[in-house]
């Protein structure tokens, strides 16, 4: 089940990347949002994984690591807050600067490939 | 704390006088003399006991971890400079008073004057190396600010900006040397460094360590070749030039010198160095004080000139040469602050400081003239002045070294020929100026000067005079108490005396004098030899040295930053790929000791789900409505992730925020283009794909490795104290509303902001809806749905209930402040998608700004609350209650902050969907063309 679990978490982070180095802005906000999946992920991990064992007092005998836990709980809600921004960014620079290109303005050869 | 007290009074002076704009002139300069004096009087209080050999300390401990005090100490090195700069600086606020037009601002200069004298008085108080570097940087810095007065002035400017160069990037220097010296010795208090001789020169670093504090002394006390500097310096006003450039700030590198010279000289790379430095300035500051025909440019080299005779002292390293040293250091202080006040007097009377203008001064002004003269004469070092005394000490001791073996009878001769210049530029200035026929057209009709202008030049001049004839009478204790610090706890046997029979000495004097009114005779013969040579411009060299090293630097940054975000994400990706990646390698097996757990049918079935929709977003990203819903897949999987692996509150917390996120990259959607054109080549996409695919590897195998090893964690602690202590039994909630509350505050108001920074990007958003989707059909008619409308009508409070509900149990269950304030903001923002935002608005008038202040506020104000009962910041209380009909109940301070938490999430959330909402309902319907 490890194997499987850090299978995902490289898959997601591979995806995120990949995403991530995209020109235009939207893929590279979903890049961030499946970048944040696989991060949290990863924090969340490093408590270890256990099934049937929720860190509530008195609901079980062993429980799991907490901390990690509400580490990435303020991360999930930080990372909503963050990737919010980016797409408004992205929003504002396309309205500003009238294309969607991460580097601000698509590139001249692009542009005559189009056409 | 008297000592503490003498900078800081000098400090509190330039506040005050900052803010005496609106008085008078006389009560401004009274206002500001007030601290100055009140120093003075407590230095002059402490001096009996200094003059006794004692030593004064007081030390504030500040950072004990690092060895960083704010330590203080008052010995005779120390008090000799104090007396220097409270003196000469409460002349100077005097002196300023007349000389300043009433066009300038004087509380702005007396302002920085003031600050300049804190810094000059910490430099030589400090007892702590980086403390006295801190001074030394601000010393740079107030000389900036003095140096730039007049910042109408271009080359005010420019001087100001090359003076700040020089001696901060020699600050530099400094810093690094200092730090050295820290590190040999292992601690940054000056007493046991000054006590580390040995130590220090015994160690491989010594020399490196020596040449860092020597750059940081020559920068100061412009210092061939670093001398350029100070001549550009005096675009400052003249009561500035007479301040910093005689007395002060360029004493700063000599006080460095002294106060090192007990570790760092007697060694024969100090003498070579020091005393060469000090010799080629020596010299060529005098053979360009003469050409100058700026009176200011000649003091200036002068300066120069006599600041590397007291370098050159230094650097010789005997006894007696460190005692001629010091009482130079008087010596010039006095004579040549005088001088700048007095050519400050010429300037302000005839509107010109060229002496080839400047002629027969001595009719219009014969008081000030005498004044000049007598000044100028102990500058040449003429008999029954100061600067014959030292000179003659000068002499004596340039005939005790062996400085260049052989050639060492080099040394007073050469030394003979620069006190020929001196005599030289120093006739010129008293002839040149005073007489030599008429003046010729200058700009104002000369007069003597108020009366009280001159009072600080006839102190200072007296005091040339006083020191000249009774030596022993005015200078002799602090002489023996600051070379007794400088020396390091011994005083040689000295006697200063105005007459030592006919010696050596006494014939270089006499030959120097003879020669150097020879040399003024001849002067036009001089000139136009000097003039045939080609000129030498250090200001052109510096400005093309900057020039050049922008013009590198912005090639470098232009090579490395081209505005390309893929290219630096790139970067940053091989970056961490490098970091990451490298401890892989170096591990002998990647899966720990912990017993892996089998693989479950439902564990397969989530992940391969997971990867599905992982892929498939990848697989889709051009066609971005597709992909989105792919990625909500992934989303959904992870928060079953979460509750498989025993986090129910990270599953709530994942899921409810997966609804908001994907509703919002769907609004923002709306505004996007609906497709990615296809723009990398095949190479770019291999490129990408091989830097992803190997830190997907990477951080799995790091993931994996982590999981497969057993550890220690420290949440027993947690678990054991969550109860008991914080009063819950859901451990993830205590742990984010009490134990680590304090971060949960700052996650609250990273929150807060991003919100805020959304709402300003959003305003005059210039933006336009699209008329139709992507394939050009209409847009439905039916924009509110009425089905949609009446559901979530109707939900609206059953929803509220449940995040009551779940806000209420998180103390104990999976739920709290932040799940709850999701579940709230969702309910709301079904309403906005079913009724729109101008239906809400009629309804519901809410400032979401005010909403999440209000939350942070009550947030900060539970944590402040436990000041109230005499607890650490965010203390928090709980106890039980029986209220009748209900049962116990708890209460806990908890439950507040964590209200605060829900308020800030619901307000941040509504703030950015409600926002990005408005502009679909209010913008005008056109098609954009991009």
């Amino acid at each position: 089940m490890e194997l499987l679990y850090a299978s995902c978490v490289g898959v997601l982070v591979f995806c995120g990347v990949f995403l991530i180095l995209r020109s235009r802005t939207f893929p590279v906000v979903l890049g961030l949002t499946m970048l944040s999946y696989g991060v949290n992920l990863f924090l969340f991990s490093s408590g270890r994984l256990s099934l049937n064992s929720a860190a509530v007092l008195g609901y079980s005998e062993v429980y799991a690591d907490p901390l990690p836990q509400a580490f990435v709980l303020t991360a999930i809600v930080i990372g909503f807050a963050m990737t919010a921004f980016v797409v408004i960014l992205a929003i504002r620079g396309r309205a500003d600067l009238g294309n969607d290109h991460v580097n601000g303005q698509v590139p001249e050869n692009k542009k005559k490939g189009k056409v | 704390m008297t000592l503490l007290w003498i900078p800081l009074l000098s400090l509190l002076g330039s506040i005050i006088s900052s803010m005496t704009g609106k008085l008078t002139r006389n009560q401004s300069t009274g206002l500001s003399l007030l601290m100055p004096v009140i120093a003075l009087l407590m230095t002059i209080n402490l001096a009996p006991a200094v003059f006794s050999g004692e030593e004064i300390r007081e030390t504030i401990s500040w950072i004990p971890l690092l060895g960083i005090d704010i330590a203080f100490r008052l010995d005779g090195l120390s008090l000799l400079f104090i007396f220097m700069i409270l003196g000469i600086g409460i002349l100077v606020i005097f002196y300023t008073r007349y000389y300043l037009s009433s066009n300038d601002s004087m509380p702005k200069l007396y302002a920085y004057l003031m600050l300049f004298m804190t810094a000059m008085l910490g430099i030589v108080m400090s007892n702590n190396v980086i403390q006295l570097w801190f001074f030394w940087e601000l010393t740079s810095i107030s000389s900036f600010l003095l140096i730039s007065y007049w910042w109408q002035k271009s080359e005010a400017r420019k001087g100001a900006i090359m003076a700040l160069t020089i001696t901060g990037g020699g600050g530099l220097a400094l810093l690094a040397g200092l730090l050295l010296l820290g590190n040999i010795v292992g601690s940054f208090n000056l007493d046991v460094i000054l006590a580390s001789r040995e130590m220090i020169q015994g160690h491989d670093w010594y020399e490196v360590a020596l040449i860092l504090v020597l750059l940081g002394a020559f920068t100061k006390s412009a210092q061939f070749p670093f001398h350029f500097w100070l001549p550009h310096a005096m675009a400052a006003p003249t009561p500035v030039s007479a301040y910093l450039h005689s007395a002060t700030m360029v004493k700063a590198g000599i006080f460095l010198l002294a106060r090192f010279y007990p570790v760092l000289a007697g060694t024969d790379t100090w003498f070579i160095i020091v005393s060469i430095t000090g010799l080629t300035t020596l010299l060529f500051g005098a053979y360009i004080a003469l050409f100058k025909h700026d009176l200011k440019g000649l003091l200036a080299y002068s300066t120069i000139s006599h600041l590397g005779l007291i370098t050159l002292l230094l650097g010789l390293s005997t006894e007696l040469a460190t005692v001629a040293a010091i009482f130079h250091i008087i010596n010039h202080a006095t004579f040549k602050a005088s001088l700048f006040m007095a050519t400050g007097i010429i300037d302000h009377e005839t509107g010109t400081r060229d002496m080839r203008k400047l002629n027969g001064m001595w009719r219009f002004m014969p008081y000030t003239a005498t004044l000049a003269m007598v000044a100028a004469a102990a500058m040449a070092g003429v008999p029954l002045l100061n600067g014959f005394l030292s000179k003659e000490m000068f002499f004596a001791e340039t005939l005790h070294q062996q400085l260049l073996g052989s050639m060492s009878w080099l040394i007073p001769v050469l030394a003979t020929i620069a006190g020929a210049l001196a005599v030289a530029y120093s006739a010129r200035f008293i002839h040149d100026v005073f007489f030599n026929g008429d003046p010729i057209d200058l700009p104002r009709q000369p007069n003597e000067p108020p009366r009280y202008m001159r009072v600080p030049i006839e102190i200072l001049v007296a005091l040339c005079l006083l020191v000249g004839i009774f030596p022993n009478f005015i200078v002799n204790d602090i002489l023996k108490s600051a070379s007794f610090a400088v020396l390091g706890g011994y005083v040689p046997e000295f006697k200063v005396t105005l007459w030592h029979g006919f010696n050596l000495p006494l014939l270089m004097s006499a030959i120097a004098v003879s020669g150097g009114l020879f040399m003024y005779t001849q002067r036009r013969h001089l000139y136009k030899f000097q003039d045939s040579l080609p000129p030498l411009n250090a200001k052109k060299a510096f400005d093309g040295m900057v020039y050049s090293t922008i013009k590198w630097c912005q090639h470098k940054i232009n090579t490395i930053e081209n505005g390309s975000l893929q290219r630096y994400l790139t970067l940053m990706f091989l970056v961490v790929l490098l970091f990451s990646g490298w401890p892989l390698l170096e591990m002998n097996q990647l899966v720990g000791q912990k017993p892996l757990t089998p693989i479950d049918v439902h564990n397969a079935v989530g992940a391969a789900l997971l990867i599905i929709g992982a892929i498939s977003t990848v697989i889709w990203y051009r066609t971005r409505m597709i992909s989105l819903l792919m990625i909500s897949v992934v989303g959904l999987m992870v928060s079953v992730a979460f509750t498989r692996f025993s986090a129910p509150d990270l599953a709530l917390t994942q899921l409810t925020v997966e609804v908001v996120t994907i509703i919002l990259l769907m609004l923002a959607l709306f505004f996007l283009p609906q497709y990615s054109p296809r723009e990398s080549s095949s190479m770019r996409i291999l490129r990408d794909i091989g830097i992803s695919a190997t830190l997907g590897v990477v951080i799995g195998s790091i993931c994996y490795a982590l999981i497969t090893r057993p550890f220690e964690s420290i949440s027993d602690f947690f678990l054991a104290n969550a109860k008991t202590g914080g009063g819950g039994t859901n451990v993830v909630n205590v742990i984010l509303v009490d134990f680590r509350g304090f971060d949960t505050l700052g996650e609250i108001c990273v929150l807060g902001i991003a919100a805020l920074g959304i709402y300003k990007l959003l305003i005059n958003l210039p933006l336009f809806m699209p008329g139709s989707d992507s394939e050009g059909r209409p847009w439905a008619k039916e924009r509110y749905p009425i089905l949609l409308a009446s559901i979530s009508q109707s939900l609206l409070p059953l929803a509220l209930l449940v995040s009551f509900y779940i806000f209420l149990r998180g103390h104990n269950l999976p739920g709290g402040g932040f799940i709850a304030g999701l579940i709230t903001a969702i309910a709301f923002i079904l309403q906005y998608i079913a009724h729109g935002s101008n239906w809400i608005a009629e309804r519901l008038t809410i400032n979401y700004r005010k909403i999440i202040a209000s939350g942070i506020a009550i947030a900060l104000f539970t944590g402040v609350g436990s000041w109230f009962f005499d607890k650490p910041f965010m203390t928090t209380w709980f106890d039980y209650f029986n209220i009748p009909f209900i049962g116990e109940i708890e209460l806990a301070s908890a439950l507040v902050f964590d209200l605060g938490v829900y308020i800030t999430v619901v307000g941040a959330t509504l703030m950015i969907l409600g926002s990005l909402g408005k502009l679909t309902a209010n913008a005008p319907k056109e098609e954009v063309n991009i």
